[in-house]
C-alpha cells in the first residue's frame, strides 16, 4: 500500500540528453525494478490469479478456475457486505475524521505552545506511532477491556463501567486507531504549517480576521496539498490495519468489528478458502484505489 | 577498485556458502536429522509435551548415534496451529518430518495431499495390532482406505462438577442430570443460591474454534433425537440442514447465555476462555460445573500449569445426558491427536523410526498418564498403572461406549467454523435461533455444495 503511494509521487524526469544516455542513467534502477517485479508485482499477480480459483489451504488437492464465482459469492454474502461497511466506517471514522482533524488540531496548537509543552505532546503522540501495531493492539485491549484501565478511570469518576470491546467494538478499534495513527497526521501538518508565510497570517490579522477566519481562509488553503496527501496516506494505511483489530477483538463479538482484512484472514486461514480470501483482498485493493482516485481528483480540482 | 573487488569476493563467498548450505540440507534427505512439529499451547506454563518429547529425543539420539531430532514447537491458538502446519506442509522446504495433528483435520489434509500413507510402515510393525479399531479408523481415509497417521491419544467428554459448590447450593451429590432441563435447573439453583459463582460453563463462539464445537455444541447436538445423524448422514452421505436437533442445541446455548448462566459473554467469546476456566475459575471454586474433556485434570496435576492438590476431593464427574433422557441416556464426543508424516517430508524413514519409539507401549503409557488422556492402545487401556493414575481415568474411559466421532471428512473444518458462527450469533443475541440456523444452512451449502446437503427432521 505504502509503496503504491510512493510511486504516485512525481516521476523523476531526465534533464534532456540523448536517448542512449538516459537509458544508461536508468541502468542503476534496474535491480530495484527487478526486485519490485519479483517481490511486489509477482505476489500481486499470483493473488489475482488465485482470486479466480477455488484454491484451498486444506481439503482439496486440486484447484480449478472458477471465473467470477468468488466475487459473486462475496457480494451475495451478508458477512462480506457487513465487513465492507465496517471498513468504510473504520476508515472514515478513525482516519479521515479522527486522525486527520486531531492531527491538524494538535499541530495548530503545538505551533502556539511553549517549547516544553510542544516536546511533551510530540513525545507522547509519537510514542504511540512508534509502537508496533500488535503491541499497540494489546495495550489498547488492556485499556478498553472490562477490567481495563479506562473502566478503572471511569469507576474513580463515579461513572458506570462500560464493556467497550463487547458493546461497541467498532468504536473501540476506531479510537485505538486514532490514538495510534494521529502522530503521522500531526507531523505532516506541523511541517506544512511551517511553510505558511508569516506575512500572510500577519496581514490577515491586521485586517481583523479572528483565529477561525485565519485558519479557514488563510492557513487551510495554503496547506491544502498536504491535506490531500495526508488523507490519501492515512486512508491507505487504515484500510490495511489488521493486527490492531485482531489483537483487540478478533473481529468480534460476532462480526461487529470485522473489517475486510480480518474477514479476509478468517476466510483464507480459518475457513481455508485461499481463493475466496484473495478475491476479498482484491476487492480491498480496489477500495484503496478508489479512495486514491477520489483524492487525486480533488487535488487536481484544487490546483486548477 | 579494491573495495569493489572485496565486495564481489564477499558476495561470491556468501553465495557459495549458502548454496553449500542448501546442498547440505538436501543431502540430509538420505537421513540424519528430522524436524518434529507439535503444538505449544498459548499457556506457556503447559510444557508437558515439550518435556516429554525432549526426553524421547535424548534417549533416541543416544540409541541411534549420529541421528538428530529437532523438536519444533508452534506456539499458537488451536486454529492458528492448524493454519501454520498446513502452510508448512505445502512446501518441501518447510515441511516437517513428523507433525502432530488433530484427527479431525486428517482427512482434510489427506485430500490436500499433505500426508504420506503409512501402510508400508505399519505392515511391518508388530505393535500396530495393539491399537484400538476406532482409533485406527479415525486416522485412515474413507476414500482410499489407507492409513495416514499413528493415533496418539483419544478423549471423551462429560460434566465436571464442583461437589462442594453443588452441595452448598442444595443439590444432592453424586450428581447425574438425566435431561438438559436438569442441567438448566441446577444452573438456575446455583445462580440463585451462590451469587458470585458462575453456574456453568458451555464453550461457545468463534474464538474458541473446535473447543466451542466439540465440547459445546456437539455434546448437545448428538444428544438430540437425530443422534449420530444430526450433523451428517453417513448413509446418504449428506450434511444435514434445518434439523430440529440443531435448533434445539442452539436454543440451549441461547438460554445459557441469555439467562446469564454461563461466563460473562465477553469472557466466553474470548480466545482464552478455555485457559481461564481450567486454570483459574475451576481451581478458585468459581464455577459450579463445566462441560469439558477428560483431560481437564491435567491442568491441576503437579506437572500441570496450575497444580491444585485438592482437586480430587473437590471435583467429580457426571455423564452428559441426552436431551430428554432418551436412550442410551448418555452422550459423549471423542477425538484425539495423531502423528503423521507429511508427503513432502525430507526424511520419512527416520521419522518412522522415531515414531515407533514414541508410540511403543512404555512410552504410550507414560504419555497417557502425563497428559491424562484416554489410551488408544488396548494394552495400555487395560494397564492398572494407567487406570489408577488419576481418579477420573476409569470414569472417562467408561464413556467410550456412548461416544461419537465427528464426521471425519475434508469439509469438516469449514462446517465446524460455520457452527461457531451460529453459536456466537445466538450467544451475543445478534440473531435469533431461527436466523442463526438459517445462516448456518447457507454457510453449510456454500462450504460443502448444496447438492451435498439434505433437509433434516
Amino acid at each position: 500500500m505504502e509503496s503504491a503511494a510512493a510511486s504516485a509521487a512525481a516521476p523523476v524526469r531526465p534533464s534532456g540528453g540523448r536517448a542512449g544516455q538516459s537509458l544508461l542513467r536508468g541502468l542503476p534502477l534496474l535491480p530495484s525494478l527487478l526486485l519490485l517485479a519479483v517481490f511486489l508485482a509477482g505476489p500481486i499477480l499470483y493473488c489475482v490469479y488465485d482470486a479466480f480459483t477455488d484454491a484451498q489451504l486444506t481439503g482439496a488437492a486440486e484447484t480449478h478456475f472458477v471465473g467470477l464465482d468468488n466475487f459473486t459469492r462475496a457480494f451475495g454474502d451478508p458477512d462480506f457486505l457487513n465487513a465492507l461497511w465496517l471498513t468504510l466506517v473504520f476508515v472514515v471514522g478513525s482516519a479521515v475524521v479522527g486522525q486527520n482533524t486531531l492531527g491538524l488540531s494538535l499541530a495548530v496548537m503545538a505551533e502556539k505552545a511553549t517549547r516544553p509543552v510542544r516536546s511533551l505532546v510530540n513525545g507522547v503522540v509519537i510514542a504511540a506511532w512508534v509502537l508496533p501495531e500488535v503491541v499497540a493492539g494489546y495495550l489498547m485491549y488492556a485499556f478498553f477491556y472490562q477490567q481495563g484501565s479506562l473502566n478503572d478511570v471511569l469507576g474513580m469518576l463515579g461513572l458506570p463501567r462500560q464493556n467497550w470491546l463487547y458493546t461497541l467494538p467498532i468504536l473501540a478499534v476506531c479510537l485505538a486507531n486514532v490514538w495510534r495513527g494521529t502522530a503521522f497526521s500531526m507531523m505532516v501538518y506541523s511541517a506544512a504549517l511551517n511553510e505558511v508565510p508569516r506575512e500572510l497570517v500577519e496581514a490577515a490579522e491586521m485586517d481583523g480576521a479572528g483565529v477561525w477566519h485565519r485558519l479557514w481562509h488563510v492557513t487551510l488553503p495554503v496547506i491544502r496539498r498536504s491535506i490531500m496527501t495526508n488523507l490519501m496516506l492515512i486512508t491507505l494505511q487504515t484500510l490495511s490495519v489488521f493486527g490492531l483489530i485482531y489483537a483487540m477483538t478478533r473481529g468480534g463479538p460476532g462480526n461487529k468489528s470485522q473489517t475486510l482484512p480480518v474477514f479476509m484472514y478468517q476466510q483464507a486461514f480459518q475457513n481455508s478458502l485461499i481463493g475466496y480470501g484473495t478475491a476479498i483482498a482484491l476487492v480491498l485493493l480496489v477500495v484503496g484505489a478508489l479512495f486514491s482516485v477520489v483524492y487525486l481528483k480533488l487535488l487536481k480540482v484544487e490546483e486548477d | 577498485m579494491r573495495k569493489k573487488l572485496l565486495a564481489a569476493l564477499a558476495i561470491t563467498v556468501a553465495t557459495t556458502l549458502s548454496a553449500a548450505g542448501c546442498g547440505g540440507s538436501g543431502a540430509a534427505g538420505g537421513g540424519n536429522s528430522i524436524k518434529v512439529v507439535y503444538w505449544q499451547h498459548l499457556d506457556q506454563n503447559d510444557k508437558k509435551q515439550q518435556k516429554f518429547l525432549t526426553t524421547m529425543k535424548t534417549s533416541f539420539e543416544k540409541a541411534h548415534p549420529g541421528k538428530k531430532i529437532e523438536i519444533v514447537p508452534v506456539t499458537a491458538s488451536e486454529n492458528d496451529y492448524y493454519t501454520k502446519i498446513q502452510l508448512m506442509m505445502r512446501s518441501p522446504s518447510t515441511a516437517p518430518d513428523l507433525v502432530y495433528e488433530d484427527t479431525a483435520l486428517i482427512n482434510s489434509d489427506i485430500a490436500s495431499g499433505y500426508l504420506k500413507p503409512l501402510d508400508p510402515y505399519v505392515a511391518d510393525w508388530a505393535d500396530w495390532g495393539k491399537f484400538a479399531k476406532a482409533a485406527k479408523s479415525a486416522v485412515s481415509s474413507p476414500a482410499d482406505g489407507k492409513t495416514y497417521a499413528v493415533p496418539d491419544d483419544t478423549d471423551t467428554r462429560g460434566i465436571w462438577y464442583n461437589r462442594k459448590l453443588l452441595e452448598k447450593a442444595g443439590i444432592k451429590t453424586p450428581w447425574q442430570p438425566r435431561t438438559w432441563d436438569d442441567i438448566l435447573d441446577a444452573a438456575l439453583t446455583v445462580k440463585k443460591k451462590l451469587p458470585g459463582v458462575t453456574p456453568m460453563n458451555l464453550y461457545t463462539g468463534q474464538a474458541g474454534g473446535e473447543q466451542s464445537v466439540m465440547q459445546g455444541f456437539e455434546m448437545l447436538l448428538y444428544g438430540t433425537g437425530g443422534a449420530g445423524d444430526s450433523l451428517y448422514n453417513a448413509k446418504t452421505k449428506k450434511w444435514i440442514t434445518g434439523s430440529q436437533g440443531f435448533k434445539d442445541a442452539l436454543e440451549f446455548v441461547h438460554t445459557v447465555y441469555g439467562e446469564n448462566l454461563g461466563l460473562p459473554k465477553s469472557a466466553a467469546l474470548g480466545a482464552n476462555a478455555g485457559t481461564e476456566v481450567g486454570t483459574k475459575l475451576m481451581p478458585e471454586n468459581k464455577i459450579a460445573f463445566n462441560i469439558d474433556g477428560s483431560w481437564m485434570a491435567n491442568n491441576w496435576l503437579e506437572t500441570g500449569p496450575h497444580p491444585w492438590p485438592e482437586w480430587s476431593d473437590t471435583m467429580a464427574s457426571a455423564a452428559m445426558p441426552t436431551q430428554n433422557g432418551q436412550a442410551p441416556g448418555k452422550v459423549s464426543m471423542s477425538g484425539g491427536w495423531a502423528w503423521s508424516i507429511p508427503a513432502k517430508a525430507k526424511n520419512p524413514d527416520l521419522a518412522w523410526q522415531f515414531m515407533k519409539t514414541l508410540k511403543n507401549r512404555a512410552n504410550s503409557t507414560a504419555w497417557n498418564i502425563i497428559e491424562s488422556t484416554t489410551a488408544v492402545r488396548t494394552d495400555v487401556a487395560a494397564d492398572p498403572k494407567y487406570l489408577e493414575a488419576t481418579p477420573t481415568n476409569k470414569f472417562f474411559t467408561s464413556l467410550v461406549k456412548y461416544t461419537h466421532f465427528r464426521p471425519a471428512l475434508p469439509k469438516y473444518p469449514q462446517v465446524s467454523n460455520a457452527i461457531t458462527k451460529a453459536m456466537e450469533s445466538v450467544t451475543t443475541g445478534q440473531s435469533s435461533v431461527d436466523d442463526a440456523a438459517k445462516t448456518y444452512d447457507q454457510d453449510l451449502a456454500t462450504a460443502v455444495g448444496s447438492d451435498s446437503t439434505a433437509k433434516g427432521n
